[in-house]
């Protein structure tokens, strides 16, 4: 076996962490159900198996701020390698062990000649389904927003 | 094969049964043990491989003479542990040869405040088990022997303790230690 990370433009690395973002983000179970449904799937080697820990997250106030320490956060990580030789990393929010072994292998096979039927089958839905989360949460929180106006006074007449 | 195949098929076991070997050799010097568990890339031994992954993580900056400074073994080692590579006099731990790894005063011997802060040199050797130079000191019952590369300058490391560094020496699958505390000749 041969191969390992290949060269990627600046393109590529974009695309790929817009991929990989999108599987990290992914709502519990639901990529496994994608990936499970779409019948995706490839021979792989463990490079890393499955290992849960936690990430730093660190937050701006208003954006702008210094930076702090928000707090911590689980995740799990994976790495596979394809028998044809991609090494896909896979990392997700969470404690699911089965979540991080699918984003490793849909990373891998994104690196492949079988990413655009990837792309359709997985990624896609992800995102037009977390883009309407996002679209249903930002409606609900409208519908409670309170416009303050003032009343015309009877002594401004 | 890829540079980052060949590490821990089970981390936790297997760091726990190199760390026992390490720790072993370490308080019992001219001991020698043999670890499994880690395939790096060449030219690193197999029992360099496993303390690497058993000692290292992105907290101990780590040396790599040029006999090892290798951009698969590089991979390997970030891939494995997030260990940063770092110049000699910064290094935590530092591997390779003997020759590669010299000169000696390039590493860090700690403090009187804190002996801790110093380096730990591992090096590849070619033979463990050749009659050696004799050694006595903490740990050892009468006397042990071990095959040293260059006893002089390391009786003269040992004449700083508290202060010095601390040695693994590794063949294959075989390595044992040479603490600072320990007396040679």
């Amino acid at each position: 076996m041969d191969g390992g990370i290949p060269i990627v433009d600046s393109h590529d690395r974009h695309d790929r962490q817009e991929w990989l973002g999108l599987l990290a983000r992914a709502p519990a179970g639901r990529l496994v159900a994608l990936c499970l449904a779409s019948g995706i799937g490839a021979q792989f080697d463990w490079l890393r198996r499955p290992e849960i820990g936690t990430v730093m997250l660190r937050g701006r106030a208003g954006g702008t701020g210094a930076p702090f320490n928000l707090g911590e956060m689980t995740v799990t990580r994976a790495t596979v390698q394809l028998v044809a030789g991609p090494v896909g990393h896979g990392h997700v929010q969470g404690r699911d062990k089965e979540a991080a072994e699918w984003a490793a292998v849909v990373d891998a096979l994104m690196q492949t000649d079988r990413a655009p039927a990837i792309r359709v089958a997985v990624l896609e839905p992800l995102a037009a389904q977390m883009a309407a989360m996002a679209q249903s949460r930002a409606e609900k929180a409208a519908a409670t927003r309170v416009e303050f106006f003032t009343l015309v006074r009877g002594e401004d007449r | 094969m890829s540079a980052l195949q060949g590490g821990f098929a089970n981390p936790p076991h297997d760091a726990a049964h190199a760390f026992r070997a390490a720790m072993g050799a370490m308080a019992r010097p001219g001991t020698i043990h043999t670890v499994a568990g880690a395939l790096p890339p060449a030219p690193l031994s197999l029992a360099a491989g496993v303390l690497i992954l058993t000692l290292c993580d992105p907290e101990t900056p780590l040396f790599l003479a040029p006999s090892h400074d290798r951009p698969d073994l590089r991979a390997w080692i970030t891939f494995h542990t997030g260990a940063p590579f770092a110049a000699a006099a910064d290094c935590t731990f530092a591997v390779g040869t003997w020759d590669a790894l010299l000169p000696l005063s390039a590493y860090r011997i700690g403090t009187p405040e804190y002996p801790d802060r110093s380096a730990t040199l591992i090096v590849e050797v070619p033979d463990l088990h050749a009659p050696g130079t004799r050694l006595t000191g903490p740990g050892i019952r009468h006397t042990a022997h071990l095959p040293l590369p260059e006893p002089t300058a390391l009786a003269a490391n040992a004449a700083l303790f508290p202060l010095g560094f601390d040695l693994f020496l590794t063949c294959g699958a075989e390595l044992a230690a040479l603490p600072r505390s320990t007396r040679i000749g």
